[in-house]
This record gives C-alpha cells, sequence and structure tokens, in this order.
C-alpha cells in the first residue's frame, strides 16, 4: 500500500487548524506522536501558542488487563486549561480509546471551553463514538495492521505500516 | 533463586525488599514515579489508575508519616483506603497477624502495606496471600524499608542526575536503621560508584564492607568531597545502655553542622528520613538550611508510592 506522505499531511492539519486560532487556544499533543505533531505545528502556527503535552499511560482503560506502561513520560501542561480551546492532536486515530483517555485527563486539569481532535491519518476502526474535526487523511487498514509514525534523524516524519506479529 | 516478590514472568508482584531486585525494575518504579510528581500538582490531583480496589495499611508499628503518605498514595490513585493501627486494636486483644490479615481479605482487601517490629512480617504476609493479592513492605524491623530507600535515590536522582559519578555518605545508626540498608541496595544496585558509611563501631553491622560501602569512624574525614549526606534518625532508646555515652557527645562526634557540611563539596545535598532529632544527630541550621531536601523528600515519597502501588497492580495475573 503506498503511504501519504507525512510532512505533506502536516502541512496540511497546520492549514486546516490555522483559522480556528483564537486567543484561547491551545494545542495539546499525546505521547509520542501527538506531541512531535503539536510541536512541529505550533512552528508552524506561531510560537505564542501554548503547548501541552499527555502521556495517558495513567488513563488507559485497559490497565487491570495489561498493566502499566513500561515506559511512561511526564504530562505537561503549563498553561491554565480552564475555559481554553484545546486542539488535541494525535497521529493516528484507530479504536478512540486514546482520545477518551487523553480527555478524561484533560478534565483533570480543568474545564475547556472547547475540544478539537486533529489526527494525522484516521485509520478507522472506531470502538467509541469518537471523530476527529481535522484529518490529514482517511486509510481503510485492517485489524492486524498497525501504523505508526516515525521520525528521523533529521526530524522529518514518516508514516510506517507494520504487520502485527 | 527463588525471589518471592517477582511472578513467573519476572516482574514485580510484592515490594519486601530493595536486596535482589534488578536495576531495570528500580529504574521503571523511578521513571514512573517521574510521571507522578505532576499530578500531585494538579488541579485534580488523582488518576483512576487503582479505581475499585481496596488497599489495607497494616501498622503494627506506628509511623505517621510513612502510613500517611501510603493513604495518601493510595487515595491519589482512586483506591479505597483503610488504615489500621494494629498495635491499638485488635492484636492488644490477642489476634494473630494472619488472622488479622485474613479478616481483611474476606473484605476484599487487594494490597496490603504493612509495617512490622519483626524483620520478615511483610515476606510471612506475602507467602500467605492469595495469588492476586499484593503487599508492600512499609519497614520490616532492621530489616528492609524499601520504599523509603526508593525515594531517597529518587530525590538524589532528581537533583544529582548523573547517578554513575556520585559520592555518597550515610551517616549515623546503621546498625539498627532498615533505611540504611535499603539505600544502601539501592545505591549500589543504581551503579552509584561510592557509598561511605559513617558511624561509630557500636552503630555498624559486622562485615558492613560486604555491602559494598567503605567505612568511616571519622565523620570528618567521611564528609570530604562528598556530593549527598543522609543522615540517618538516632533512636533515642539506643542512648541507655553501652552503645552509645550521651546525646551531646553524640552530637559532638556525629552530628551534622553547618561547620562540618562545609567539608562536603558546596552543591551537597542534606537527606533524612524522619522524624528527626534536631541537635541529636543534625542541628537545626543544616535541616532548615538552603542544601536541605529533607521536605522535598516527603513530597516524592507520595509520587514513589503511587508508582510502586500502580506497578504492583497492573502485576495481577488474571484470577
Amino acid at each position: 500500500m503506498q503511504l501519504p506522505d507525512a510532512e505533506q499531511l502536516l502541512a496540511k492539519l497546520a492549514d486546516n487548524i490555522r483559522p480556528l486560532l483564537g486567543e484561547n487556544t491551545a494545542l495539546v499533543g499525546i505521547h509520542s506522536g501527538g506531541a512531535w505533531l503539536a510541536e512541529r505545528l505550533q512552528a508552524r502556527l506561531g510560537d505564542h501558542i501554548p503547548l501541552g503535552t499527555l502521556d495517558i499511560s495513567f488513563y488507559r482503560d485497559d490497565f487491570s488487563r495489561i498493566g502499566l506502561h513500561p515506559q511512561t513520560r511526564p504530562s505537561h501542561i503549563s498553561f491554565d486549561v480552564e475555559g481554553r480551546h484545546i486542539i488535541l492532536v494525535d497521529d493516528v486515530l484507530y479504536t478512540g480509546r486514546t482520545i477518551r483517555g487523553a480527555m478524561n485527563e484533560l478534565f483533570d486539569y480543568g474545564r475547556p471551553a472547547k475540544i478539537t481532535l486533529a489526527v494525522l491519518v484516521d485509520r478507522g476502526g472506531r470502538e467509541m463514538p469518537v471523530e476527529a474535526q481535522i484529518v490529514g487523511a482517511r486509510l481503510a487498514l485492517q485489524p492486524g495492521e498497525n501504523l505508526e509514525l516515525a521520525r528521523d534523524d533529521a526530524g522529518q516524519f514518516h508514516l510506517k505500516l507494520h504487520e502485527a506479529a | 533463586m527463588n525471589n518471592p516478590q517477582l511472578d513467573k514472568n519476572g516482574n514485580l508482584k510484592h515490594l519486601l525488599s530493595i536486596e535482589g531486585l534488578p536495576r531495570a525494575i528500580l529504574t521503571q518504579i523511578l521513571d514512573t514515579a517521574e510521571s507522578f510528581t505532576g499530578v500531585s500538582e494538579r488541579e485534580v490531583k488523582k488518576v483512576p489508575l487503582l479505581r475499585g480496589k481496596t488497599v489495607c495499611n497494616i501498622f503494627f508499628e506506628n509511623s505517621t508519616r510513612t502510613r500517611t503518605t501510603f493513604e495518601l498514595a493510595a487515595k491519589r490513585l482512586s483506591a479505597d483506603v483503610v488504615s489500621l493501627n494494629v498495635g491499638t486494636s485488635s492484636q492488644s486483644k490477642g489476634e494473630t497477624v494472619l488472622d488479622t490479615v485474613d479478616n481483611l481479605i474476606a473484605m476484599h482487601a487487594d494490597m496490603f502495606v504493612v509495617r512490622h517490629s519483626q524483620s520478615g512480617a511483610a515476606h510471612f504476609i506475602a507467602r500467605h496471600v492469595g495469588p492476586h493479592i499484593h503487599v508492600i513492605n512499609a519497614g520490616d524491623g532492621r530489616h528492609s524499608h524499601p520504599t523509603q530507600g526508593l525515594l531517597d535515590v529518587f530525590t538524589i536522582r532528581r537533583y544529582k542526575p548523573d547517578m554513575h559519578n556520585l559520592r555518597v555518605a550515610i551517616v549515623g545508626d546503621v546498625l539498627h536503621s532498615r533505611v540504611a540498608r535499603s539505600e544502601i541496595h539501592a545505591l549500589t544496585t543504581l551503579g552509584v560508584p561510592e557509598v561511605r558509611v559513617i558511624a561509630p563501631k557500636t552503630l555498624l553491622p559486622t562485615d558492613v564492607e560486604k555491602l559494598g560501602v567503605q567505612v568511616y569512624h571519622d565523620m570528618r574525614a567521611g564528609l570530604k568531597d562528598v556530593d549527598v549526606v543522609m543522615m540517618l534518625r538516632l533512636q533515642n532508646e539506643r542512648m541507655s545502655g553501652a552503645l552509645l555515652p550521651s546525646a551531646q557527645e553524640y552530637f559532638k562526634c556525629y552530628g551534622l553542622t553547618q561547620e562540618k557540611l562545609a567539608l562536603a563539596k558546596p552543591d551537597a545535598i542534606v537527606m533524612h528520613p524522619g522524624p528527626m532529632n534536631r541537635g541529636v544527630e543534625i542541628d537545626s541550621s543544616v535541616a532548615d538550611g538552603n542544601q536541605s531536601v529533607i521536605l522535598p523528600q516527603v513530597t516524592y515519597g507520595i509520587a514513589v508510592r503511587m508508582a510502586v502501588m500502580s506497578i504492583l497492580a497492573g502485576n495481577t495475573e488474571a484470577a
């Protein structure tokens, strides 16, 4: 399968987010791919936009089945979430469970006025009623396939498709 | 060797002592604790990991700080928490330790945090409970106090991130200290190259060198150029009897003063597990001075205990 160019999708996301920016907007990326994207989006859209990252390890709904992720990273949100318009950024939207966890975590920082979801790729396969408002590309992937965002040494993004073992 | 703390896949099932735990597990606990430090600073200081779980703190021996931080850690993980001071309840009516534990299991407890004056008490309970129940040692006799050791190395790592390039001195009553034993194991496992113990001969265990430490009886020599000074509490009851002449004499030889601290590196940090005996093992001006990280130790204790509890709860075998 020919995968789309991640850098082009990033440019498209930035173009689609730009009209939504207001005084109250902040970018929040979900570890790790979404955090990389949010950082690059901030560079394109303006340094004045507050940037945060979320690691949703403490909010996963499969904790009781698979335990704590062996590598958690601290979430960093240094601005006040209360009343903000949060643009939540992730690389791949699949079941919707990650987004549910991310929204739960966000609310433990405060009550946002609005959350907009922006994803590089929507691969289908939803198990939760979650939709992205801003989508770079839509791909129809099989459940056994695993799509992930990679970052090379030069900081350039690439999409990679793996067959599940 | 069969390590009762690990399950058959090598995952942490109970936390009983730091001795025998691989560096990878210690590092995972410290890294996870790093993520939890932020949770305590948020608007909502809670995550839902232990929702629906019941944590029982059973303290057969008193401890306000340790019990409070374990209680807060469990609550910030959304667990239901019961704290028992068994010294003042059923045990005084003659109930055995295992009867106390069995009663709590009958109430569907999922995790036990145990403090006992007898070494091995937490091991004893861990061997007794079913596979879905976790046990954390919150201090057993002179043996071990693993979460204190972990929070101490977590604090050191926060202020001195390059653990492979550190000189650490542990000062005071090593003989009776489970904290010292846990600290030594944690520091050596994490690759700290030089751990010193500074104490009079009467307050050192025989063969303490075998733990991989350098022994000093002269505090001034021992503090020279260290990065970290970890003071131990001098238990007042040791003062009577033959071990020590007097509190004043002890303070003169082994109490930490500004003047002695000046022998350490200028940016050395000062730690104490609490509760402090001001004027016995540490001077007030040092305890409250700008090199002291004694209160941050308490703050980090919550994050470290949250990390331990969530890692254990995550390693529950399917019933």
